[in-house]
């Protein structure tokens, strides 16, 4: 039971992980992108086209990571090439992404794949308790546990990692500097669409093994909390998601086990935690803000 | 070589004149490429969403039932994205709306109550609306949580708040299980404007909202408050404008219109409550306030051509069988082309050459 519990909470916190992992870091380059939701649902439905066309559910994720980023690059053009107002682009962006997962999802409704295999090691996944939680999970949760570890070490231990910080708190010492913020920030916003597309891939291909239009649910959204909730830090991330996966699956078991509480409050409780815990930690932190100090303002370069 | 963007002197009047044509026009030539791909007549799809709800009556009064709530809530998003508080929620403000007011329909059903009831309904729904808008006000002002986030979960909990009423308390026990509850009496009810028609007394307090909006930011010190702290806090500031007091104030407004809309919304074409009474209008609202570019009239056009395109499409998808999805993805690339072509209001495309370019530091 305890078991099971574990493993859903990982499988329901993967997508919420890369999500916000990516959306971290094109934060800390300054640019705020509320596409998330919008870049998800289109890698949802093009990761699942992919699986469902090839076979593959490795070419499904690849197909997820090129349509998130491909979304992401309309958003770039729009508010680093054209300077236009980076709270309506990505707005605008979720808005366009629920249409067009609409559109090429219709043909996919009701139809099902081979989901995601899980890891399988004779002995060591059969170890009680922990053995299929550490090794038996599928790529995924791995690959977003390297992933946000690759985006800390990156982040602090390297000069690039330096130079993306600098835009985000900086953009104008950064450019007089003689970096290219727009070129740093293009792709920042670009990882975080790649990433959001895998998250979104991740729901088709190894959380459930079909398409419904909207399946994303506000995950997009909650990633983007998520990011607010770690202070823009990754190891309070890594917490952040797995918390929150906590707080969906415990939900979906009480609801099972009976409690005399009405579903719909079940339902809520996730949103209703999101409200509370961005108050207490903004509440916290009341002696300055954490975030970027560049987030979400326009920059044209001075020639 | 490379383009980028410079600076105006001063905003271009003129492009901000024919930006909106520009717009339309790449949006018209870009379906026409979309709709060649789904393998149907451009022309023949452009004709059923733009020009055939225009031809008949019945489709004329069903556009201004739909542009109703969209007016009425965008007009309360302009006012909050004017001062730069981002309410995003809407969609919650109008369902909470609509929840309060139906309580008093419910509680009144089959008693002979009299004609206060749908005045009582439209007061509560407002009222419902602003409280639950100033939730992440406050969380705004006195803790420093994101609006944007806070506003949007929000909308969520409205949504299953809405969905356990129908389905518990609030059922019809003559509906068959239908999580609805029952149809509202008619002194619970918008009255219709034509009788048998479509159009109703919403419309006329959707216009009222407009001209509200219009004197209050063109005419009014509150008004010119709004679009100070939007555009120049820092001056704001100096001036003596407040403004957390704006934050809080813009967002119990579009609450309170988002809940009449609601409210409205029920008690007029749906006539009872129900999961589902609202087609994403908090959202589509959003992209209506930013197509009017955030100006009264601007938003009456903007909610109209919305509704047209809706009621296109539904057209479009008996008449041609083209999915209902092409109209949000042709929502969605509009607002896309709106807001770039509004970049060359502030901006010009400039040319430059990397090898003369000289390093000015940040001038």
């Amino acid at each position: 039971m305890v078991e099971a519990i574990i493993l859903a909470v990982l499988a329901a916190s993967t997508p919420l992980l890369i999500a916000a992992t990516g959306e971290l870091v094109t934060e800390r380059s300054g640019v705020l992108n509320l596409g998330v939701e919008g870049m998800m649902i289109v890698g949802a439905v093009c990761g699942f086209a992919g699986a469902w066309l090839t076979g593959s559910i490795f070419i499904g994720a690849l197909f997820g990571i090129v349509a998130g980023t491909l979304m992401s690059l309309i958003f770039a053009l729009m508010a680093l090439g054209l300077a236009v107002n980076q709270v309506a682009t990505g707005l605008a962006l979720t808005i366009l992404g629920i249409g067009l997962s609409g559109l090429i999802g219709a043909g996919f409704v009701g139809e099902r794949i081979t989901p995601a295999m899980h890891l399988h090691i004779p002995v060591l996944t059969d170890v009680p308790l922990i053995g299929r939680m550490l090794f038996g999970e599928d790529g995924f949760v791995y690959f977003s546990v390297a992933l946000i570890v690759g985006v800390w070490w990156f982040l602090y231990r390297t000069r690039a990692g330096l130079i993306l910080r600098a835009c985000g708190d900086n953009h104008v010492s950064a450019h007089a500097l003689g970096y290219p913020v727009l070129r740093i920030r293009t792709f920042a916003v670009m990882f975080g669409g790649a990433c959001a597309g895998l998250a979104g891939a991740y729901l088709p291909l190894a959380y459930t093994p079909f398409f419904i239009p909207g399946m994303t649910a506000g995950r997009g959204w909650i990633a983007l909390a998520l990011v607010v909730f770690s202070s823009w830090r990754p190891g309070r991330l890594v917490v952040g998601a797995y918390l929150f996966g906590a707080v969906t699956i415990l939900q979906l078991h009480a609801q099972g086990w009976g409690v005399g509480i009405p579903s719909q409050f079940m339902s809520a409780l996730p949103y209703l935690a999101t409200v509370i815990v961005l108050v207490l930690l903004s509440r916290a932190r009341s002696g300055g803000s954490t975030a970027p100090a560049a987030l979400g303002t326009v920059f044209v370069p001075d020639r | 070589m490379q383009l980028a963007l410079e600076k105006r002197a001063e905003r271009s009047g003129t492009i901000a004149l024919v930006s909106p044509l520009i717009a339309v026009g790449l949006t018209t030539a870009t379906m026409i490429i979309l709709f060649t791909i789904l393998g149907k007549n451009p022309l023949l799809a452009l004709h059923a969403y733009f020009i055939a709800p225009l031809t008949d009556g019945y489709s004329l009064q069903e556009i201004a039932v739909k542009a109703t709530p969209l007016v009425m809530i965008a007009i309360g998003l302009s006012l909050c994205y004017l001062a730069n508080a981002w309410n995003i929620g809407a969609e919650g403000q109008f369902l909470i709306g609509a929840v309060a007011g139906s309580w008093i329909a419910v509680k009144t059903q089959g008693t002979d109550a009299g004609a206060w009831v749908l005045p009582a309904m439209l007061v509560l729904a407002a009222v419902a609306g602003a409280l639950y808008a100033l939730i992440p006000a406050i969380c705004k002002v006195k803790f420093g949580a994101s609006e944007i986030l806070t506003s949007l979960m929000l909308v969520y909990v409205a949504d299953l708040f809405l969905d356990y009423l129908v389905r518990g308390p609030w059922r019809d026990p003559q509906g068959f299980n239908f999580p609805t509850t029952a149809e509202f009496d008619p002194v619970a009810t918008v009255p219709l404007l034509i009788e048998g028609g479509r159009l109703h007394l919403g419309s006329v307090i959707a216009l009222l909202v407009v001209a509200a909006a219009a004197i209050l930011l063109g005419r009014t010190i509150r008004g010119f408050g709004i679009r100070v702290v939007g555009a120049a806090p820092r001056a704001a500031r100096f001036g003596g404008f407040k403004a957390n007091q704006l934050i809080i104030l813009t967002f119990a407004v579009s609450g309170a219109l988002a809940g009449l809309a609601g409210i409205i919304e029920v008690a007029g074409p749906v006539g009872h409550l129900q999961p589902g009474i609202s087609p994403g209008y908090g959202f589509t609202a959003i992209m209506v306030a930013f197509l009017g570019r955030l100006n009264p009239l601007g938003i009456l056009v903007a909610g109209l051509f919305l509704a047209l395109t809706f009621i296109g499409g539904e057209q479009a998808q008996i008449a041609m069988k083209i999915p209902l999805d092409v109209t949000k993805v042709f929502q969605g690339i509009l607002l896309f082309y709106v807001l770039a072509c509004d970049s060359l209001i502030l901006y010009r495309f400039k040319l430059v050459f990397p090898s003369r370019q000289v390093a000015r530091g940040d001038g």
